[in-house]
């Protein structure tokens, strides 16, 4: 029998980086929080020994324990899905801080023709560039109405960057300079401008100086040590949740926060969600903990398997395609080019995860499109987080993967290529999206959440052109071969490509297309907002993380208006009138 | 193979009494006097094979999983196929894979123990990864035995007795699926085998394996190190004596 605790004004489900957000604006304007994590404490003393390839980046000591949850996947509808029963495709965050902890730091804003991209496609190319199995939409919110909640995250989070000509219009400058200049971000930016492009140090969470934000939170300065995506910083000087909003939240004496407690259901009664229920993973004790609002901050897995266990909000499902739940899920497509350099080695076992420099002339509709038969685009970005030497076994093509060659050709190349890499933006199909698995269940017995997704036609016609793209810069590098990647025949659940899923619950102008408001409030129920690139309706050609971020802040702006004035804090759009 | 000990040590020896590093200082002189005093100048030259390589002080080197001799020299073969001795430096066998991989089936990696294991279990697609019911300490024995098997039938001889042609033209084998095995796909098992391998090559030496730190010695990797702010700028490569993460431990 669950134990029934005292009701409190909000608690969220994960303390990563939308959770910090939420608990540090409730908390310091009064409003008592609880922060319920499954994972355990942890910040920067926890990493004085983190300098470990094989512990962190390999067998993923930061990550999700999949012995208690993990998901399902398969490729189409008509397959059984299995269980994704080790780590590979992305690495999903666990424990304090989430993935905040051991991200690269690139923090990059969406472009204003993401977040209305179905109109701005539309009025350049017509209704039907993609043909309609593509469930694109806008976002219901404008880039406009979005950049100062950009800006609060950036201020919060110490970012460094610099002006960047083809990205998304600024009105301040980022808190801190960009990151040095290093002989790869320089060739790299060589060859764009002689490309006629318009190449930028990538915004970073490493910061290039030592800084104190608004709330007095210090983040000190990078040391390009090289150990970054997959570790916690030793220095506290990539910006997390863990040296930012989660201290100034616990500052404020209004902040609970509870380790080990794992949520399994938000209680619902028909129109409001009335807390949730949570196990202590030490003791096993089963816990209710009531709240007048409920605010799902678990980036996007968990968002939309609670909601779904939950019955909130109307399943997505592809045959009709009506509901909402698990809708457009996305991810990325990476292409991208390898260099290798007979003459040249260059320091790429030093690093930091957003040191590098990248071009946005192929992003977004920054290009015609009138004669191509895709849409969007991805930033090309040549990065130098540091070549650890498990992971990083760089041979040309023709190469066997083992064996006598292979170990020469991997010592050879080792500080002998670079890669210029592009984030596709992923644009939402009909057939791809999250639901719940009929078979598996938790440790608990719930069932996971089942993922069904694959390439599409248009993933590959736009990596096929940025492949070519990344190239022909590299190629101007001087790289003795150059090689482009190529786009798989089916999505792999098995090797590493990104962590940058997105959908499953969307937010839109419109109930009937979307699960979620511009506050990220749920419009079946005013009192639970829904937190991560969960929302995103589609994914950019950027990492997520500066959108998460800003859509957080515009989310704990939300609900305090909602505890002024109940009730949906935005009137819905009707269907019809926008079809 | 002597001959490859003496130089390989000898162009160490020569590039930490050049480097700058130790001329500057900048250590502390626990972490180094280890390195330099008792792994790299004496050990070295004793680790010609896994036999003869069990210095009385290396008590790590000894087995937590296995329990035959056997199938620990056939895991220990097939790992210095895919990582060979060579011009560059030592193999699997001299970096001490072979009981960085029986450490590790001992452990956690070895009975899977964060990854998910619920049955039921089917065989799924190519896209979906890893179905076995097996943990990864069982499947390893399932391929060991069935590298034996293989050579035995093909070569009438055991795997250790192969030439390195023939031992190479068995794990193509499995590496291309052409091989039966129970419960477990052969290149599931070959995929494990060659991602340990280069685990073992490549971890910081606390693990057992990059014996000497000689894995990152051929990459020119240098381990452990706290800041490179003051060099990520400069055009040159730079050349440094690895550090492992013991050196937190040295005073």
């Amino acid at each position: 029998m669950a134990k029934k605790l005292k009701k409190v004004d909000v608690v969220t489900v994960g303390v990563g980086w939308t959770g910090g957000i939420i608990a540090a604006e409730l908390t310091k304007q009064g409003v008592q929080v609880v922060g319920l994590e499954r994972g355990k404490a942890r910040s920067t003393e926890d990493f004085q020994h983190v300098h470990d390839e094989y512990r962190y980046a390999i067998r993923y000591e930061l990550m999700q324990d999949l012995s208690r949850e993990t998901i399902t996947f398969r490729n189409h509808r008509d397959e059984r899905a299995l269980p994704m029963r080790q780590l590979g495709s992305f690495l999903l965050g666990e424990g304090l801080g989430g993935a905040g902890v051991h991200w690269n730091g690139q923090t990059w804003r969406f472009l204003p023709y993401d977040f209305e991209i179905k109109t701005k496609t539309e009025e350049k190319y017509g209704p039907n560039k993609l043909g309609s199995d593509y469930t694109l939409q806008d976002w219901g919110i404008t880039y406009e109405e979005l950049d100062p909640y950009f800006y609060k995250f950036e201020q919060m989070a110490g970012i460094s960057g610099e002006d960047n000509p083809k990205g998304a219009p600024r009105n301040n400058p980022y808190p801190t300079p960009p990151m040095k200049e290093t002989p790869i971000t320089k060739l790299f930016k060589d060859a764009a401008k002689n490309k006629n492009l318009h190449p930028v140090h990538i915004p970073s969470g490493n910061l290039s100086e030592r800084y104190e934000n608004p709330d007095g939170q210090t983040i000190n300065q990078c040391q390009y040590c090289g150990f970054c995506e997959r570790f916690g910083c030793e220095y506290g000087a990539k910006t997390s949740p863990n040296v930012t909003v989660i201290p100034t939240a616990k500052k404020t004496g209004n902040f609970e926060l509870r380790t080990h407690a794992n949520v399994t259901e938000i209680l619902y009664d028909g129109s409001k969600a009335t807390g949730v229920k949570y196990v202590d993973l030490q003791t096993g004790e089963e816990f209710i903990q009531p709240a007048d609002v409920v605010v799902l901050t678990s980036y996007v897995m968990n968002n939309a398997r609670l909601l779904l266990q939950a019955g909130i909000g109307k399943p997505y499902d592809p045959e009709t395609r009506t509901g909402v739940i698990g809708k457009n899920y996305c991810y990325q497509i990476l292409p991208g080019a390898t260099g290798f350099f007979e003459d040249k080695k260059f320091n790429t076992y030093m690093g930091a995860g957003a040191l590098g420099a990248a071009v946005d002339d192929y992003n977004g509709d920054n290009f015609d499109h009138s004669k191509l038969d895709f849409i969007h685009g991805g930033v090309l970005a040549i990065s130098q987080t540091g070549q650890r030497p498990i992971n990083n076994n760089v041979v040309p093509n023709d190469t066997p993967n083992w064996g006598k060659e292979f170990k020469a050709q991997s010592i050879k190349y080792y500080h002998r290529n670079l890669a210029i890499g592009a984030q596709g933006a992923s644009i939402p199909h009909r057939n791809n999206y999250l639901s719940l698995d009929p078979d598996y269940k938790d440790v608990f017995g719930f069932p996971l959440l089942r993922m069904t997704y694959d390439f599409t036609e248009q993933d590959r016609k736009l990596h096929d052109y940025l492949s070519g793209k990344c190239a022909d810069i590299m190629k101007e590098m001087g790289a003795d071969i150059v090689e482009p990647r190529e786009i798989k025949d089916h999505y792999s659940i098995v090797p590493y490509q990104t962590t940058h899923n997105t959908g499953g619950v969307i937010m839109g102008a419109d109930p009937e297309t979307s699960a979620v408001n511009n506050y990220l409030q749920m419009w079946d129920a005013d009192n639970l907002f829904v937190v991560g690139a969960s929302a995103f309706a589609h994914n950019g050609g950027y990492n997520p993380t500066g959108t998460v971020g800003a859509l957080a802040y515009r989310a704990a702006e939300g609900i305090m208006k909602y505890r002024e004035n109940k009730g949906q804090l935005v009137k819905a759009k009707a269907a019809s009138k926008r079809a | 193979m002597a001959d490859e000990n003496t130089k390989s040590t000898m162009s160490r020896r020569r590039f930490i009494k050049n480097s700058s590093y130790v001329a500057g200082g900048a250590i502390g002189g626990g972490f180094l006097g280890t390195i330099l005093g008792r792994n790299v100048f004496t050990d070295n030259q004793q680790q010609a094979s896994p036999e003869k390589n069990n210095n009385a002080n290396d008590y790590n080197r000894a087995l937590m999983y296995f329990t035959r001799q056997k199938d620990f020299d056939i895991l220990s073969a097939a790992t210095e196929r895919i990582f060979p001795e060579d011009e560059n430096g030592p193999g699997a066998i001299k970096l001490g894979v072979p009981y960085f991989i029986d450490h590790q089936l001992a452990g956690a990696y070895g009975h899977n123990d964060r990854e998910y294991m619920q049955r039921p279990f089917y065989p799924g697609s190519d896209f979906q990864g890893y179905q076995t019911r097996l943990k990864r300490h069982e499947v390893f024995m399932v391929g060991i035995q069935a590298i034996e098997n293989e050579s035995q039938k093909g070569f009438d001889s055991s795997f250790l007795d192969l030439e390195d042609k023939q031992k190479d033209e068995i794990l193509q084998k499995f590496q291309d699926g052409k091989v039966d095995l129970k419960g477990v796909t052969p290149t599931t098992f070959f995929e494990l085998l060659r991602s340990a391998t280069l685990e073992g090559a490549y971890s910081d030496p606390l693990y057992g394996g990059n014996g000497n730190m000689e894995g990152w010695l051929m990459k020119e990797y240098p381990g452990n190190y706290m800041s490179y702010i003051n060099d990520i700028g400069k055009d040159k490569f730079i050349k440094k004596e690895p550090k492992p993460l013991r050196a937190h431990f040295a005073s």
